[in-house]
Formats: C-alpha cells, structure tokens, sequence
C-alpha cells in the first residue's frame, strides 16, 4: 500500500487537483465552522486573547488586593481569601492552557505550518475544527466554573490532592470538577492539534523541501507537539483518577483507603516540566525566524539549532521531580534531579548563542517585531539564570513556595507567553491581514510592556528571597513580612502592573487602526523574508497559493552579495 | 473536499497510516502512566495480592481469547482490503466488531457478579485502578467496536479501503493493552 510521490509527479498532481478544490464558502462554513487552516489559527488566537483578558483581569483583583489589603476593588470588589485562592489558580490555569497553549502552539501553528512548507491545508482540516471546537467547549467548562455554588476552584494550578481531591477541604465541589474536566478536555484538544501538526509536517511538504529546508518555527512546534504528545498521558490518566475521587470517592490518592496523593505530584510534573519546553519551543522558533529576517543572516548552526533542541526535549522528561524537593522525595533522588536540572540549562543557553552569534556582524534592523524577539532572548535569559537557584535541591529548600519561585516562574513564562506572542503577532500580522501595522505605536506598545515588567517582577526576586510565601492573601498576619518596607514593593510591583496593562490598549488600538486601514500596503513579502508563506497573498486566499510552490533552498539564505536583493526566497530555482 | 495536503506523502507513508500511529503514540503514554502508576502501588503494597486473587482468571483468559481472535480478523480484513476485496474486508470487520461485542459483554458479567460479591471501584486502591484501567480499556474496546462498524460500512461498497488497515492498526493496540492489562490485574500474585 505504500506510494511513495516523486516530487514531479507531486507537483503534477498537485496542479491538476488545484483549482476545484477551493470554492467560494457561506458565512457559516467560512467563519463560524470553518476547515480552513487560517481561518481556525484566528479562531484559536482571539480566544485566547479573550481568555488573556479574563487572566488579566484576575490578576488586576489580586494584585490590588496584595497592594492595598482589604480595598473594595473598583470594577470587582472585595477579594475575600476564597476568592483570592480561586483568582490565582485560574490566573495561572488559563494563562498557561487557555493563553499561551491556543496562541503560541495552536494559532501560530495553525497559521504557519501549512503556508511554510507550502501546501494548501491540515491534512485532516475537519479533526483541525473539531480540536478547535473541544477547546472552545473546554474554555466555555472552564468560565463556568467560575460561577457555581461555592465558586471557582481555589486549589492553585498544580491541584495537589488532597485539596482538591475532597469537596470538605477545599469548599468548591462543582468547581474543582468543573475545573478538572475543562483542563482534560483541552488536552484532548491539543492531541488531536498536535496529530494534526506532526503529520503535515511529516507529509505535507512542498516537493523538494528536505528535513533540513525546514523552517525552525516549524520544527519547534512540530517537536512540541511531539513533547506534549509523550508526556500528557500520564496527566489525563491522573485526571480520570482525580475526577473519580472527587465524584464517586475511589482512593487513587487518598491515604486513608491506601492511595497516595504524592502520586499526582509526579503525573502532574511529568507532564508540566515538558510542558515548560512545550510552550517554549514556539517562542524560540518565532524568535529565530524574526532574528533571521530582520538581522538578514543566515541562522547560525540551523542543525546544531535542532540538535540542542531534541537533546532539550529528551532531558525535559527526566527533570519533574525538582518541583518536589520538599514534597518528601528521598535526598538521594533530588541529587539525581538536580544533575538533570542543571543539565537541561546547557541546550537552552547553547540556544541563545546561537542567537547571539546570528545576530554578530548582521545588519539590524529594529523594527517591533525585532525588538520583541530581542526582548525575549534577553528576558528569558534571567528566567533561565534564576532557575539554577531552584533547580539545586540545597537551595530550592529556602526558596520553594515563595515568591522567588514566582518570578523566575513568570521571568520564564512571560517572555513566553506574551513577549513571543507580540514577536510572532507582529512579524505575521501583514501576512494575516494584508496590512502593515503602525510602527511608532507598536515602539510604545513594546517599552510600555517591558519596563513595566521588569518593575512588576525584579521587587518580587527581593521579597521571595526576603521570605515571602507564595499564596496568601494578606501579609498583614505576618508582622515580619507585613513591614512597610516590604509593604512598599508590592504597591510599585501592582502599580507597575496597572501600567502595563493600560498600555496593552496601545495594542488594541493598534490592531484596530491597522485592520480598518483602507489601503492593502503589505504586499506579499514586507519584510523581505525568504520562507515560503511570503511567496502566498497576503492575506491568503482559500487554498494559499495561486500555484502550490516548490522548494529548492535552505530557509535563511539572506545577506547574499551575488544577488541585487540580498537574499534567496525558498521557492527560488537553483 | 479533500486538501491537496491530504495527498501528499513526502514521509513515504500514507497520510492515515502515519496519523494513526502517532494516535497510538499518545495513547501508550495515557496508559502507560495509568499501568506505571498501578506497578508502582503493587510493588509497595504486596498485600494487594490478596485483592487479585479475587478476580475471575477464567474469564479474563476467556476475554484475552476473544480479543485475539478478533485481532486475527482484522489481519485477514486488511489483506482482503489490499486485495481490492471489500465486502470480503467488511464480512471480517464485522466479525472483530462480533469479537468486541463479546469481550464487553463478558466484562459485563465479571464486573457484575463482582460487584455482587462486594468489591466496588471505592472497595480500596486495588479495585480502584482495577475498575478505572479495565473500564478506560472497554471504552477504547466500544470506540473501536462502533468505528469499526463506520468503515466496514464504507468497505462494503469497496470506498476508503485503505482505512480498513487504519482501523486494524488501532485494534491491535487494543488487543496489546490488554495483553498487559490481564497479567497485571488478574494473574501476578
């Protein structure tokens, strides 16, 4: 049964089957159902900016209440300490599953790969929309959640049993499931993307576009799709087991009848540490096509680039158990994890090398998009430094469950989720619509994000290793942590916070302006990018390409001095 | 309508076949934390030992039987469909969706009369994972059952065959997960 397709008779078959396949759509089938690759990326990347505003939103309530103890809220109210708990586990809950999962994987990659290697859709568009469906439905589960009898569940994001196992302890019955089911159905959502992905990839490249012509963006998803594949098993096994000691009283991690609750601890991180890689890899890939672009240099080392990758991939499942120093493992296997911890940081700093060395001797340009992937080289790089501390066993003991392990966390995942998100909006964004943004407001939007960052998160460094704990709602019972001194940072850390997230509405602005523009000023390829989604229209019609592309070079030929153009798109004849 | 994409095979295997195995993939991983999670227990509570030896080995051997037999069907369905054969293909699939209506059926009575005897999916930890990994496999017997039926319908009119081979892919995965599933729950003492 195996045919293997000649290229040539790829490409002939391709243009034959063209034209018939992509007719006009109704309104239904091209907004609201639609099979498109492009069409479900939007839907994917405005939900999870719409889920981004709710997370924003929560951190808003809680934040005020850390600076101002006790305040009625504007706009929300009082933030009671069970409000306070069930605000911080769904910040962290959807910033991570419903934010930077359906943006940095599903939307980019739902966009990008397709248009990269150069084919005209998903190679199964229909589990495509229904990945996309399932995850509405589990971000619907979810905001519900919210608003049942006892509330949102409070048990932080990790969800350690027995806390969340047992209705009496944490007082939200219907919320801790509710909770629960949204998260499993989203991972059910993102297998079926990550199918989707792996095999496009795999089969779907244009004729003549080999392992190595690959562009690394896609590559970093195909490999995190790949990731989340292999370790979210265990965590859907663990969410069953937990769903049935919630609801019909098994004993998979109660103690009482012989289960054992540290037993989730390891489903759980299993699957978080990689899932660390998972959303990171995007990021990186978003970074290195944007360095390329705008530093109009090859990518320095491209295959050891992949090969510092898997190595990151195949260490990222053997470092869990460092979010457990403290959880009762024997001393002898924190040794062993914190060798691993260690270990995993080398692939990661190799990378940003790579950065580095690629942006040596280029011709920079620092447009927004530049300046955002810049910023989460740089940004990342303290998250990554301040993770030695809590990846060694001796000192993650004083720094665990303070807010040390809180910075480095959002140092980590900020620069993820957001700075990489902006990198990758901002680059695509004349590809996705066909129209230039503003540039200046872009430069505003950019400083007004950064520096307020780093003033939110560098006062948290300082209290954390002053001592502060993570997780509760009022220091104002802690004389020790409750002195104005203290007091002081986190008002500048909340205020710093208001400013950023005022100057999101420059963002806002900024898309709305840019989308309204009358005057298509994008043209196929603004920034003289050499990957084959520039040789499509922008914005791409049904189909992406007029005629389907062959693929004859490496993906970063820029800088070339033979060539008028300085560079060699991928669809350029040898 | 079908993408270009979908036709394309730059992996030098067919779309369905490779998607399916990355399926398979990931269900190894679900199960496999499931089973790893059960040994794990088993090794640190010996006393579940005593649990085991209430189940029924007959008819879990009865049920292992059954599934490989089924398995054997889905084999001869394949090369029926490789031989353009489809209603020869669909006569077998039916006889696999026979084999897992059986295999649940089976399962049916064990658990009831279990369940009869007093040992429920809250009895202990034993029973939990007993129930919870035997019922997350039924479900993925029943799943398979039920898609099974959906391509032997379109082999009949000789459409789609290579999905009969998809299908069979997912099948043995079935079967083998319960190769496992049976020594571990039933027989290790």
């Amino acid at each position: 049964m195996t045919e293997i397709v000649q290229p040539d008779a790829a490409q002939a078959h391709d243009a034959h089957a063209h034209h018939a396949d992509h007719g006009e759509q109704s309104f239904w089938s091209k907004y609201v159902f639609p099979t498109d690759h492009k069409m479900i990326a939007m839907q994917y990347m405005f939900t999870g900016m719409a889920m981004a505003l709710i997370g924003g939103f929560m951190v808003y309530a809680f934040r005020m209440q850390l600076a101002f103890p006790g305040i009625e809220v504007p706009m929300y109210g009082m933030v009671t300490a069970a409000k306070y708990n069930a605000l911080v586990t769904n910040h962290g809950t959807i910033m991570i599953f419903w934010v930077a999962m359906p943006v940095l994987i599903a939307a980019f990659g739902n966009f990008l790969i397709p248009l990269m290697i150069g084919c005209d859709d998903m190679v199964f568009p229909r589990v495509n929309r229904l990945s996309y469906q399932i995850f509405l439905l589990s971000a619907v589960v979810l905001v519900a959640s919210f608003f049942v009898e006892g509330g949102g569940f409070g048990g932080g994001w990790t969800a350690y049993p027995p806390l969340s196992a047992k209705a009496e302890y944490s007082l939200t019955g219907l919320g801790s499931s509710l909770w629960l089911v949204a998260v499993a159905l989203e991972f059910v959502a993102f297998l079926l993307g990550g199918i989707n992905f792996v095999t496009t990839a795999m089969n779907a490249r244009a004729p003549g576009m080999k392992m190595f012509d690959i562009p690394i963006v896609v590559w970093m998803i195909v490999i995190a799709s790949i990731l989340f594949m292999a370790s979210v098993g265990p965590l859907i096994a663990g969410a069953v087991m937990l769903f049935m000691d919630q609801n019909i009283g098994t004993a998979f991690f109660d103690p009482d009848k012989g289960g054992d609750p540290i037993l989730w601890q390891h489903l759980f991180w299993f699957f978080g540490h990689p899932e660390v890689y998972v959303v990171l890899l995007p990021a990186m890939g978003i970074s290195a096509e944007i360095i390329c672009t705008f530093a109009r240099k090859q990518l320095f080392a491209y295959r050891t680039f992949l090969y510092t990758t898997f190595g990151t991939g195949v260490l990222s499942f053997t470092v869990w158990a460092h979010h457990q120093f403290i959880a009762g493992i024997d001393p002898r296997m924190a040794h062993i994890f914190t060798i691993t911890t260690l270990l995993i940081s080398i692939p990661i700093a190799e990378m940003i090398f790579i950065y580095i060395a690629t942006l040596y001797g280029g011709s920079i340009r620092l447009t927004t998009p530049m300046l955002w992937a810049l910023a989460f080289v740089a940004e990342f790089m303290i998250g990554g430094v301040t993770g030695i501390f809590l990846g060694a066993s001796g000192a993650d003991i004083y720094f665990h469950d303070t807010y040390f392990v809180l910075a480095h966390f959002h140092y980590t995942f900020f620069p993820i989720a957001i700075i990489g998100a902006f990198a990758g909006f901002t680059f695509w964004f004349p590809k996705m619509f066909g129209k230039m943004m503003n540039e200046t407001l872009g430069k505003i939007h950019f400083w007004g994000t950064i520096i307020p960052f780093n003033c939110i998160f560098i006062p948290l460094f300082v209290l954390g290793a002053a001592g502060q704990h993570r997780r509760v709602y009022s220091y104002e019972n802690f004389p020790d942590l409750a002195i104005p001194h203290f007091q002081d940072m986190r008002v500048f850390a909340t205020i710093a916070l208001l400013i950023m997230l005022g100057f999101q509405l420059v963002f806002f602005y900024n898309c709305f302006i840019s989308w309204r523009k009358k005057e298509m000023d994008a043209g196929n390829n603004p920034w003289r990018s050499t990957t084959l989604e520039w040789v499509a229209e922008s914005p791409p019609p049904h189909g992406n390409f007029t005629e389907l592309p062959h693929c004859y070079r490496g993906p970063y030929e820029y800088g070339n001095p033979d060539r008028e153009e300085d560079y060699f798109p991928q669809n350029l004849p040898a | 309508m079908r993408p270009i994409a979908n036709t394309r095979s730059a992996a030098g295997i067919p779309t369905g076949r490779l998607a399916i195995w990355w399926v398979v993939g990931s269900e190894i991983v679900i199960f496999g934390g499931l089973l790893a999670s059960y040994v794990l227990h088993r090794l640190g509570n010996p006393e579940w030992a005593g649990y085991a030896a209430h189940t029924n080995v007959w008819l879990g051997g009865t049920n292992t039987f059954v599934l490989l037999t089924s398995s054997l069907s889905a084999v001869l369905a394949h090369k029926a469909a490789e031989e353009g054969d489809g209603k020869k293909a669909a006569k077998l699939l039916y006889f696999t969706c026979l084999g897992a209506a059986a295999f649940v059926c089976i399962k049916g009575y064990e658990w009831t009369t279990e369940i009869k005897a007093g040992f429920t999916i809250t009895s202990n930890t034993f029973w939990s994972f007993y129930y919870t990994a035997a019922g997350l496999h039924a479900l993925h017997v029943i799943a398979g059952g039920i898609i099974m039926l959906i391509v032997a319908e379109s082999a009949k009119r000789n459409e789609e065959l290579h999905r009969v081979e998809v299908i069979g892919i997912y099948w043995h995965f079935v079967d083998i997960v319960w190769i496992f599933l049976f020594p571990l729950l039933y027989i290790a003492k």
